[in-house]
């Protein structure tokens, strides 16, 4: 069964263990540049939001993609993979999609996340689980519980 | 390239404009680990004996440890070393955000930072390379909108911002700096930003750390994770509530200070608790690769301070800003935090100095002449907005409370210093050693002042802290008694300076084996794979500042408490009679020198030197005689 990546913005402490994990599994350095996913933070206000390849499907990046096999899609996963010894770094890519899912590295070689082939390392290190992998609808229903408490709480008439 | 460090330190001369990048001293760092006791090594190097604090001689070093920016659990921590203009000794003082990662990922360990730059000027780091840029357009700003400000000016968002605020740029001597909205809060760091016209430093990498053994270093990172963190439930308070939670320990056991440490006990404890700071949380806040996430970003929901948004309080403010003063108002407590960070003042030292002028209000030493018609009472929220703002600005009465308590009592007089409580110039944290004797001593012999995270006995002594970690084998310990406090403290210490070295949050690890694992594997110096060595270091570290320190003039006579824990007895609590005998503090330091191998002066000789393999530091102490120098 294909799981889905998810990420639950409520939960999200900021703390970054996320990019440090990916990037070392992806380039032996604990670099957030490098890093599939990316952390974005308002410390002022204490927001924060990880930004993460949604593994669209249709997705923009393959449908921009001008090199056969440059990107395929992983059976087993469903996600997008890069294939270097095709792709020609032009970064279409990266500009295609809607989410800013997709790198360049300094040397301007495209990287983006491959689901660690179905054990993806930013799920293991999440400490407050503003990761979820799981069965899409498992996922998406723990999202919309996730808005139903918001909505519980807002209401005038606590459910019992 | 080695590994875990950078190997590459910026050193900056503001006076001149000169910068360079020079490499790190392995040899130093193998021994000192990083942070403070690598700071310390470097200071003991340049800083001149006698520097005025606030003169264009004294070095500002910033520094990282060798796990930070790494997977490592609770260690982005970073420091601000330097000679500090509130106790004129030693001053390290650390933080965390997201500041010290970005630095090492910038390609740079530290920055050391002298001289004085003619007009306001902020440092930007990027990627390796330094530039000395016009900070006048920030001169007064508050540290939030000098943070928005460089951002909109570098044209970068992601920028990370380090600054003072008001209170450092008029050299407030308990002025702190900020650090991307978390502090480098005691001893006065802010004014020696602005006495070097430096008013923030802005830093952007894109880099990255490697380390030595990959493998064994990951699993050792998800192992301490599980194991030393969430699992251990000595780790379970920061997690849930954060440090608010210390509040109802120091209740308990009658050790929370109340009303300028007239009291042990807070009757206001249950509307400022963790529950009641949990109560208008909205969000937690972790710093940048820490899975415990103590902060609590509150939002006052109603009343006159409504509106008002602070990442904190934590339990130093809750007791310096609350019981220390009387208030029993969590939403004043959330303002007066909020005001403290926005001024760039040390919270702490802010609070404690305006319980000692508020006892002296009751008792008459101060009027309302002086105090500008401000009723400067305890439980006064409002005497206390108006002389936070007053001190970060210099104003009035603020203006002589800006030099801490300690001088601050020297100049009004009148009897004045009894109620002063500080030891070394730097007032005492919130753990009363009235209720924890080797909290006293431990308080009396750290390096900066009255500090409580250079040991931290209180927790075995007083609070029922089941684990061994506070003091590694076993000893046998009766909290009133002295017996074994002495090396109750030291193993604290060593542990804590190490650990500091490290960079790990103070409620990161408390096991010395797990960090001295990390410690190995990140760096590949073997010795660490022993965890003796780690704890040897940190022995290292300790007598590397205390020379720093004697240097400076400190001696046994200052190794001392304030008059009030002599001689106040704690009127309420388990605690109530008590204070810290003098006949057992005098036992309890004899014994602390003894153990530290250092001489009746508090001064380390020559053979604990040798030891400890600080030989070559031997021929710049003039305690030492001809033949014990190398």
């Amino acid at each position: 069964m294909q799981k889905a990546l998810i990420v639950n913005l409520d939960s999200c402490t900021g703390c970054g263990l996320c990019q440090l994990a990916c990037s070392f599994e992806k380039t032996r350095e604990f670099s957030p540049t490098n890093s599939r996913i990316t952390l974005s933070v308002w410390p002022k206000t204490a927001e924060f939001v990880p930004v993460v390849c949604h593994q669209c499907d249709p997705a923009p990046c393959m449908k921009a993609c001008q090199v056969p096999g440059a990107m395929t899609r992983d059976p087993k996963t469903n996600a997008v993979i890069i294939n270097p010894a095709e792709c020609i770094n032009c970064g279409v890519c990266v500009t295609a999609c809607p989410y800013g899912g997709i790198g360049l590295d300094k040397k301007k070689v495209v990287f983006k996340c491959d689901l660690c082939g179905g054990e993806p390392k930013c799920v293991d290190v999440c400490p407050p689980k503003a990761i979820i992998w799981a069965r899409p609808d498992v996922a998406s229903n723990v999202i919309k519980r996730i808005s139903a408490e918001k909505l519980r709480a807002a209401s005038k008439r606590p459910i019992k | 390239m080695p590994h875990a460090y950078i190997g590459r330190l910026l050193y900056v001369d503001l006076t001149t404009g000169a910068q360079r990048i020079e490499p790190l001293n392995l040899d130093y760092a193998r021994k000192f680990i990083g942070g403070k006791g690598l700071a310390a090594r470097y200071l003991f190097d340049i800083l001149k004996p006698g520097t005025d604090p606030l003169s264009p001689e004294n070095v500002f070093i910033i520094m990282t440890g060798p796990l930070t920016g790494t997977l490592a659990p609770a260690s982005a921590k970073y420091c601000v070393v330097t000679k500090s203009p509130l106790t004129n000794i030693w001053l390290d003082t650390h933080a965390g955000g997201y500041f010290g990662p970005e630095l090492k990922y910038a390609g740079l360990d530290g920055a050391i930072i002298t001289g004085r730059a003619k007009e306001p000027v902020y440092l930007y780091i990027e990627d390796g390379t330094a530039q000395i840029r016009d900070a006048k357009g920030l001169w007064g700003k508050t540290t939030s909108e000098t943070d928005t400000a460089i951002k909109e000016e570098l044209g970068d968002k992601m920028a990370i911002v380090m600054c003072i605020g008001p209170a450092g740029e008029k050299l407030v001597k308990i002025a702190n700096i900020s650090s991307c909205y978390r502090q480098h809060g005691r001893g006065g760091a802010g004014a020696v930003m602005g006495s070097k016209n430096l008013k923030a430093v802005a830093v952007r990498g894109s880099g990255g750390v490697t380390v030595a053994y990959p493998e064994e270093f990951l699993k050792a990172c998800h192992v301490v994770t599980r194991k030393h963190i969430f699992e251990d439930p000595n780790a379970e308070f920061g997690i849930k509530w954060g440090s608010p939670s210390i509040l109802w320990w120091t209740q308990e056991s009658g050790t929370l200070p109340t009303r300028n440490y007239q009291d042990g006990q807070f009757e206001g404890v249950p509307k400022i608790d963790a529950d009641a700071v949990l109560s208008i949380t909205i969000k937690r806040h972790a710093c940048f690769q820490c899975p415990i996430c103590c902060s609590n970003y509150v939002a006052v929901p109603s009343g006159p301070y409504a509106g008002t948004k602070v990442d904190g309080p934590e339990y130093e403010t809750l007791t310096f800003l609350g019981a220390d003063l009387g208030i029993d108002r969590l939403d004043a407590i959330a303002k007066a935090h909020l005001l403290c960070d926005e001024l760039g003042l040390d919270a702490m030292s802010a609070g404690a100095t305006i319980a000692f002028a508020m006892e002296c209000y009751e008792r008459g030493i101060l009027t309302p002449k002086e105090t500008e018609g401000i009723e400067l009472n305890f439980g006064n929220p409002e005497a206390l907005m108006a002389m936070i703002e007053k001190i970060g600005k210099r104003e009035g009465l603020g203006d002589i409370l800006a030099e801490g308590s300690a001088r601050a009592a020297k100049i009004i007089g009148k009897g004045s210093e009894r109620y002063a409580v500080h030891v070394k110039g730097l007032e005492v944290a919130a753990y009363d050693p009235r209720g924890s004797p080797a909290m006293g001593l431990a308080y009396a012999t750290a390096d900066r002042g009255g500090c409580h995270l250079r040991g931290w006995p209180i927790g075995v002594e007083a609070m029922g802290s089941t684990g061994s970690y506070w003091m590694g084998p076993a000893l046998e310990i009766d909290r009133w008694g002295t017996k074994n406090k002495a090396q109750l403290v030291i193993n604290g210490q060593n542990q804590y300076y190490a650990k500091f070295s490290l960079e790990i949050c103070d409620f990161g690890l408390w096991e010395n084996a797990p960090m001295s694992y990390l410690l190995w594997t990140a760096t590949g110096f073997n010795e660490y794979k022993d965890v003796k060595a780690f704890v040897l270091a940190g022995e290292r570290i300790v007598n590397m500042i205390r020379v720093i320190n004697v240097r400076e003039g400190v001696t046994a006579k200052d190794d001392t408490l304030p008059t009030r824990m002599f001689e106040d007895p704690v009127k309420t609590g388990p605690a109530k009679g008590h204070v810290v005998k003098r006949e057992d503090f005098k036992k309890m330091l004899s014994d602390f020198y003894a153990l530290r191998g250092w001489d009746a002066e508090g001064r380390p000789i020559a053979k604990k030197l040798e030891e400890l393999d600080m030989k070559d530091i031997t021929r710049k102490l003039p305690w030492l005689k001809p033949s014990e120098k190398r």
